[in-house]
């Protein structure tokens, strides 16, 4: 770092969407010559800041200067003349272009009225060869890797802006090795002086690439810092919020009982390459498993793999000693297993639907549409749901969209419930619904396991964790780290896990 | 530079060869000057069209309005030149400009409106067939002297082959129209838009004013192509040209064009138009086959190159993969 002076300041950055405010008060300063991280949960309000900082977004409140002089880009285009410039995730190229097309879509040199090919080519490698590559920039994007495009993203950003450079998850889709080629490019641009903001889920890459990290949580600022001075363990509950606390439960009597049990759910070295490195685990009656991490460790995708929606290139899974293949979630219905997504808006509910429908359509469709249920079977079956987990308000025949949040996910808990499923995975269950709904679904999952059923319950809610379940699976970069059984389940064995995995291997 | 974006282009011109020589082997007349000038004069005005559907498509969208926008041409050039007197060139500048903003103001109610091009081109094939009807249900013929003098303007080819005006024109508007695609600003924004929206929105795009112009191209075509349909028929006829706008879709998939846009070439289009050109003259030259056969034969080819894509999108995806899988 050459250059210690603030480069792009924001202070007091606030914005509200339809009176609910998603940053409120957040400083963030940015050197040139360092590459700054920005952390934080899901609804922290890092991709409202960034989209601020780029010019999507405009701020209602705060300052924001670049080389001390005051700035308010409009839109992504005048973020990017003041040399800000960013690259997305996923969108953002175009496949069905050359390399080249890519690098100067919308300045390409010309030569009487028309594009000069030759001139694009020749400016598009010498652009590359500053970052290492020599590939054919006349070959469709497409035909490249996803590190090569980012790489190819990152030279065309700083190659229109120059000065800033605001990277939002470049390494979610990439493999070590790749994330490290592009490291190597980020680190190279830094030591060129520009500034870098990079918004990652894994903790090994902050400290990997980064020299300070911004952590915000619910919209609000958490806290600026130097890496190098930043134990991991401070950073996590920077992040989850919580000062290291001791909640256990006795767990001891439930193990022993579950303990003993065989485990008829059987996955062995079970695995995605790309998703969730291969792992074991087995699941027995009455028994919950909860699967802790930060967001993108793998959590989700854990899921999706046990359900179906992800296919497995690794490994087996068997249910009561019968080998069988889940390749579907119509296979993982089959076999007696429920998903509630954490989207329950995207991918749980049909908001039309009235919420007798929502809660007949797993029943429906493991019985086979050639099948229908009647209307009166539908009736009984939204009755006795509505009564035995107090849906508000009772009326079978409301649009499902109008329920609160803790309601919506009742009727997806009795959708689930109706096809008496024996392993029941829930995600997030208890994300966006009030306190007093909350406990409700905790007591819920209680009594559910007691008469017999199988759970798993993903959820970055620690205390969650530590109350109900009685086996919690860790999860950091996309790997089982550990497993904590009983009166290790304690938030601070859980976040230790995730500060060090390997550690509590053994512990 | 033989890419596999190029692939189904070179496939549908080897067809195309392969077709023509087997074509020849049978009837050895084919291979003649006059065949193929008439097959360029018989398929000019659906070239001509066809270009404005391969920007279209190659955007993503989809201009359904072709066949009416023709027949409202013819009908309004042959009524004004025919019945109100007025100079065929002053009737082809109007004529021109009410289909240029015509096709404008649909590409503005896709663009501003969020409309599907599919309904706005819908409702803009049923107004468009509407106004031709409003003009004149009857067939009106149509002569003037400068009508006459482009209808008889044409180079010969040894052999006996003419190049007639409409046919030039097509040609012309083919190179212009490849130009336009593959060395401007304005073609590389069109396969921006075709490729991914969101992106080329992201990239700077101007994805409004591309989408507008796409289709203010498309109108100024369908017209132009209405024009050379008048000077081909010597007349406007309000039920004229029903469905050209599929035959054009055809055309421009045959060559190699993606349907959901980002990959294709103009050049593709030519070919594409050839070749049903080309199974029309057989049809002719065997006597003996109904002329559905055109259609059967279009519909296999659609199929085949359909599937051809699907293949070549799969190929490289998978190559992709294994790429991946090589290097990790």
């Amino acid at each position: 770092m050459n250059d210690i002076h603030p480069f792009l300041e924001a202070r007091g950055i606030g914005k509200s969407f339809l009176g609910i405010t998603a940053l409120d008060n957040v400083d963030f300063t940015l050197r040139s010559g360092e590459i700054h991280a920005l952390l934080g949960e899901n609804g922290a309000g890092k991709s409202t800041l960034i989209k601020i900082l780029t010019g999507v977004y405009t701020r209602d409140t705060g300052t924001m200067k670049l080389d001390g002089r005051d700035v308010a880009p409009g839109n992504v285009g005048e973020a990017q003349e003041l040399g800000i410039g960013t690259v997305y995730q996923e969108v953002n190229l175009l496949e069905n272009l050359t390399v080249a097309e890519n690098l100067f879509l919308g300045r390409q040199p010309r030569r009487f009225g028309l594009v000069d090919r030759g001139e694009m080519r020749r400016r598009a490698e010498a652009l590359l060869r500053n970052y290492g590559l020599t590939i054919d920039v006349d070959s469709l994007l497409s035909s490249y890797s996803i590190a090569i495009r980012q790489i190819i993203a990152i030279a065309r950003a700083v190659d229109l802006s120059g000065r800033v450079l605001v990277l939002d998850e470049p390494t979610a889709s990439l493999d070590s090795h790749e994330v490290e080629m592009v490291f190597a490019v980020l680190r190279k641009l830094r030591d060129r002086g520009l500034g870098i903001i990079i918004i990652t889920h894994f903790l090994n890459q902050v400290y990997d690439v980064a020299d300070r990290v911004t952590v915000l949580r619910n919209g609000a600022m958490v806290g600026t810092r130097e890496l190098a001075s930043l134990p991991r363990m401070e950073l996590i509950s920077m992040m989850l919020g919580r000062e290291l606390q001791h909640v256990t439960r006795d767990h001891d009597a439930l193990d022993e009982t579950v303990e003993n049990g065989t485990a008829p759910i059987r996955f062995n070295d079970y695995g995605k390459r790309g998703s969730v490195a291969p792992f074991d685990l087995e699941i027995r009656p009455g028994e919950v498993v909860g699967v802790a991490g930060l967001l993108g460790s793998g959590r989700t995708e854990t899921a999706f793999l046990l359900f179906g929606i992800d296919r497995a290139d690794h490994g087996t899974a068997s249910i009561d000693g019968k080998e069988v293949r889940i390749s579907s979630p119509e296979t993982a219905i089959d076999h007696g297993f429920g998903f509630c997504p954490e989207e329950r808006k995207t991918d749980g509910i049909i908001g039309d639907f009235s919420v007798s429908e929502n809660i007949a359509l797993a029943l429906q469709a493991r019985q086979g549409w050639a099948k229908p249920l009647s209307t009166r079977q539908k009736a009984e079956l939204a009755d006795r749901f509505i009564r035995s987990l107090d849906i508000r308000p009772p009326d079978p025949d409301r649009p499902i969209k109008f329920l609160s949040g803790g309601n919506q996910q009742k009727a997806i808990l009795a959708r689930w419930l109706a096809t008496e499923p024996r392993l029941l995975i829930l995600d997030e269950p208890t994300r966006g619904i009030d306190i007093g709904a909350h406990t409700e679904i905790l007591r819920m999952i209680e009594q559910l396991c007691a008469d017999g059923m199988s759970l798993i319950v993903i959820s970055s809610e620690l205390e969650e964790l530590t109350a109900v379940a009685h086996r919690v699976i860790v999860l950091a970069d996309r790997r089982h780290v550990a497993e904590l059984k009983g009166s290790q389940i304690t938030a601070d064995n859980i976040m230790a896990a995730i500060a060090d995995p390997g550690r509590t291997e053994a512990a | 530079m033989i890419s596999t974006r190029n692939l189904p282009y070179l496939a549908a011109l080897a067809i195309f060869l392969l077709a023509y020589a087997a074509c020849v082997l049978q009837f050895p007349n084919m291979l003649s000057t006059r065949v193929l000038g008439n097959l360029l004069t018989d398929n000019a005005f659906l070239g001509i069209a066809a270009v404005g559907m391969t920007f279209v498509i190659l955007s993503g969208g989809i201009d359904l309005s072709i066949g009416s926008v023709i027949a409202f041409t013819s009908v309004f050039v042959a009524v004004m030149v025919g019945s109100a007197g007025v100079n065929p060139l002053i009737a082809f500048a109007a004529v021109l400009a009410i289909s240029t903003s015509f096709g404008a103001v649909m590409g503005l109610m896709i663009r501003f409106l969020g409309i599907p091009p599919f309904v706005v081109t819908l409702a803009g094939m049923f107004l468009a067939r509407g106004a031709a009807y409003l003009i004149s249900t009857q067939s009106v013929p149509i002569s003037h002297p400068v009508i006459d003098a482009i209808q008889g303007f044409y180079f010969r080819f040894p052999g006996g082959g003419r190049l007639t005006a409409m046919a030039m024109l097509m040609l012309l508007v083919f190179v212009v129209g490849a130009s336009v695609a593959g060395r401007t600003r304005f073609g590389a924004n069109v396969y921006a838009v075709g490729g991914n929206p969101q992106s080329a929105e992201l990239m700077g795009v101007p994805v409004g004013r591309t989408t507008v112009g796409i289709y203010a191209l498309s109108g100024f075509l369908s017209g132009l192509s209405g024009i050379a349909y008048t000077l081909y028929t010597s007349s406007g006829y309000s039920l004229a040209t029903v469905g050209v706008e599929l035959d054009a879709i055809a055309a421009v998939v045959i060559g190699g064009t993606l349907l959901t846009g980002g990959a294709g070439l103009v050049a593709g289009t030519f070919v594409g138009v050839l070749i049903q050109g080309l199974i029309q003259t057989y049809i002719v030259f065997d006597g003996t086959l109904s002329s559905w056969w055109t259609k059967i034969v279009i519909g296999l080819l659609l199929f085949t190159f359909i599937v051809l894509q699907r293949g070549i999108v799969w190929y490289s995806d998978r190559r992709l993969a294994e790429g991946r899988l090589k290097e990790a």
